[in-house]
């Protein structure tokens, strides 16, 4: 093979590998990139079935209730406009309290309820998920 | 005095650093001798001078000086010691400072050390290194300041965010530093090289030990901090696929496919543009590297630092540095003569094949991280996880495995199928091997993790086979390296695909005297009793624990802490390590009628993960000393043939 045959064959397949790469990468992201959602959203777009998804707002007021077997945890999750309904089976996160803000991932039911598999609560005083506070300033610019 | 002590030594550093740039190009572009010969002392000075900004910035933080804005934000008087000294580099401004003194001391390294590159070649690469300094100077002093003053001053400070008041904290941020800054090395030396048009084993071979090096930081930094996440979070997983921890493995990436490929030039002066390319490539990942985690952009466990300014101007010098770099290599790289040749079926042929996957691993990790970010851009909000890079890196990283355990049992040049496929017989069955004794184990396991156990095995034989035949005391140094730390993928293999394949997992209530059983063992609550801590105070649950009936009794407690300062509950997990594998407690909340959560998971063969991390840094080591003894060697060769 001439050197620069073989220059432009390794040129070509490290095209081709970014192609791979990227074809892959796309593909993945079209059925595994998990949305979003405020309760307020789903009321809107409808339930997002067989699909996990994060859901976040904040822990309604006296919502947090915990189940017979102590490992399950039924609470509300708001965010002013609308509510859902989660159950978690889980060491729920420690700065996870009413009215206090978390995302919850997992999955939409047939009903509207929302099973959690995950939940993310501030991490700190600091600290907040960045997505959630995007979507509480939302809804309560919506509101006014 | 101290603050103001530091922050004139960084802009004194930062005027050295201009002045390096000045004196280096004029002595690469204008041929000037004087110039050539301030270059190197130059460079050292600048080291000096950032490495005494960062001792008045510890210094600050050991006194506790209130009146120093970072301190009284990050530290508190009551903590430890350690963490007093760590804490100058757990926050924002510190690691930055800290980012710059490591650069700073690289530079100075290269003007010491590096003696036998080409000195044009070694002027315009220290002139490079100065280009990239200056960026982060301007960060430092326009943008994140470490030494600001706060008047008045706070009787104490914030203290640290109790995640990160954790050894881990002391030597983690670092070693992945020293990664990151010796990829730029790595690419000033490329940058060197196309300035004075001299690609050639003799830059690869000055430029391979930084990539070592570098590499070998990234290795067990990478390591350390997945041990980290899973001790210290109590999620008990071990890697999150979270931006900051991708921010650490794309540059490792990167590094790991010029480490291959800058071995084939400098033994076979083989893939010239292609090791130049992949040097840019990962240093634009260590800057992005640097970029996803110090800018606060990300929804990251570790993002403590939100300030759009910042991550604007960092933004900005992203975009300097990787477009300033591929305008280079585009515009030169037509001047890079063609190195030699080789055949398909060949060492190189793998190599390039290991790098096109390693490259493809790497683009989809870079998809999957920044996705999200480019989605948020356009009012979308998502998040791309574990479910996204185990379906889609999962079975590139096995074709990859293959490749590995093919490489080193090819020759140079040119090879036979015949006889690849004969020296193949042994790892081949000992992966039909391993898939024979998994049979019984494998129903309701996923494929993934099955084939990673059978490759494993393959890998692990195929890797230790350079060895055969050969006089291990004479074998170089090097070899070692690469057996071993080849041998330590497939540890570390087996690890993960154990760990995902045969974890048990139970999730219970407990009152005292109760049992539950996770995997062989049983579990029984004994008690719960207060713990107080110097800054913390906590509840800690003792599970007496026995492996089966007859097995004898040993204690674990997990607690759940509380600190003051800031106000923040974390649990800390407690974990039995077994030669098959951990038992991983995890103390939740009380119920409130005397029953207390627990998490327990017992994961076979889990340590297998970091022992073969540890395996591969080592072997990065071993390589690292072989090549240092041979340029000794070498040197001595060349002097004794002058000599005659």
């Amino acid at each position: 093979m001439k050197p620069k045959h073989q220059r432009l064959w390794l040129a070509g397949l490290a095209i081709l590998a970014i192609a791979g790469a990227s074809a892959l990468a796309l593909s993945g992201l079209k059925d595994q990139a998990s949305f979003f959602y405020a309760p307020s959203d789903v009321k809107k777009q409808g339930l997002p079935l067989g699909k996990a998804v994060r859901l976040g707002g904040l822990v309604e007021a006296g919502s947090i209730k915990r189940a017979a077997d102590g490992v399950t945890l039924d609470f509300v999750v708001t965010d002013g406009a609308a509510s859902t309904p989660v159950s978690f089976k889980g060491i729920a996160p420690d700065l996870f309290r009413e009215k206090s803000g978390v995302v919850a991932e997992g999955q939409f039911q047939p009903d509207g309820s929302f099973v959690a598999t995950n939940l993310l609560a501030k991490h700190d005083e600091k600290y907040q998920p960045p997505e959630m506070a995007g979507k509480l300033h939302e809804t309560r610019s919506l509101k006014q | 005095m101290i603050a103001e002590g530091g922050l004139a030594a960084l802009w004194l550093a930062a005027v050295m650093a201009v002045l390096q740039l000045v004196v280096a190009s004029s002595a690469v572009i204008g041929g000037r001798a004087e110039m050539a010969r301030a270059v190197r002392p130059v460079a050292i000075a600048q080291g000096l001078l950032t490495a005494l900004a960062m001792l008045c910035l510890i210094l600050v933080f050991v006194q506790s000086d209130m009146s120093v804005l970072l301190v009284a934000e990050n530290s508190h008087s009551l903590k430890p010691m350690m963490y007093k000294i760590a804490g100058a580099w757990g926050n924002h401004e510190g690691s930055m400072l800290l980012w710059v003194t490591i650069l700073g001391l690289a530079g100075g390294a290269v003007a010491i050390f590096e003696r036998r590159l080409d000195s044009r070649t070694l002027n315009a690469t220290i002139g490079a290194q100065a280009l990239i300094a200056m960026g982060f100077y301007a960060f430092l002093l326009f943008a994140s300041n470490p030494f600001a003053r706060l008047f008045p001053s706070p009787p104490d400070g914030n203290g640290l965010n109790p995640l990160l008041q954790d050894p881990g904290l002391a030597f983690h941020p670092p070693t992945l530093y020293v990664g990151y800054v010796g990829i730029s090395v790595a690419f000033s030396f490329a940058v060197g090289a196309l300035v004075t048009r001299d690609v050639g084993p003799a830059f690869a071979r000055a430029m391979r030990p930084w990539v070592l090096g570098a590499w070998i930081f990234l290795t067990i930094g990478i390591t350390a901090g997945s041990y980290w996440a899973y001790y210290e979070l109590g999620w008990g997983g071990w890697w999150f696929w979270d931006p900051v921890e991708n921010a650490s493995l794309m540059p490792w990436l990167a590094a790991t496919a010029l480490l291959h490929s800058v071995s084939v030039l400098a033994t076979r002066d083989g893939l010239r543009a292609w090791t130049i390319m992949l040097a840019v490539v990962a240093f634009s990942m260590s800057m992005i590297g640097t970029f996803l985690v110090r800018s606060g952009i990300l929804t990251s466990v570790h993002a403590f630092a939100v300030d759009p300014k910042r991550g604007a101007f960092l933004l900005a010098l992203l975009a300097i540095y990787i477009g300033g770099a591929l305008a280079l290599f585009a515009a030169r790289i037509g001047t890079v003569r063609q190195g030699n040749t080789f055949a398909l079926v060949s060492r190189e042929g793998a190599l390039v094949v290991n790098n096109l996957l390693l490259s493809v691993i790497l683009g989809i990790v870079l998809i999957g991280t920044l996705y999200p970010l480019a989605a948020a851009g356009w009012g979308v909000q998502l998040s791309v996880g574990k479910p996204f890079f185990d379906k889609t890196v999962g079975p590139v990283a096995l074709a990859l495995v293959v490749f590995i355990a093919i490489g080193p049992l090819l020759r140079w040049r040119r090879d036979e199928i015949q006889a690849l496929l004969k020296r193949m017989t042994w790892p081949v069955a000992a992966s039909c091997a391993a898939l024979i004794v998994l049979v019984p184990f494998a129903w309701g396991v996923g494929f993934l993790p099955l084939a990673a156990l059978v490759l494993a095995a393959g890998l692990a034989v195929a890797s230790v086979a350079p060895l055969w035949g050969r006089n291990l005391r004479r074998t170089p140094l090097f070899t070692w390296g690469m057996v071993v730390a080849h041998l330590g993928v497939a540890v570390s293999l087996t690890g993960m695909a154990s760990d995902s394949a045969f974890t048990k997992e139970t999730l219970a209530v407990l009152r005292q005297g109760e049992t539950r059983a996770v995997g062989p063992y049983l579990v029984t609550m004994t008690g719960i009793r207060p713990v107080v801590g110097p800054n913390w105070s906590a509840i800690a649950a003792d599970l007496s624990i026995r492996r089966g009936e007859g097995g004898a009794p040993f204690i674990l407690s997990p607690e759940s802490r509380f600190f003051a300062s800031p106000t923040t509950t974390t649990s800390e997990s407690a974990i039995a390590t077994r030669l098959d594998g951990q038992l991983y407690t995890v103390l939740g909340q009380p119920d409130g009628k005397g029953g207390w959560q627990v998490r327990l998971w017992w994961k076979p063969f889990v340590t297998l993960i970091w022992l073969g991390g540890g395996l591969i840094g080592l072997g990065g080591a071993l390589s690292f000393l072989g090549r240092i003894r041979r340029r000794k060697r070498a040197v001595y060769d060349e002097y004794e043939e002058a000599v005659a």
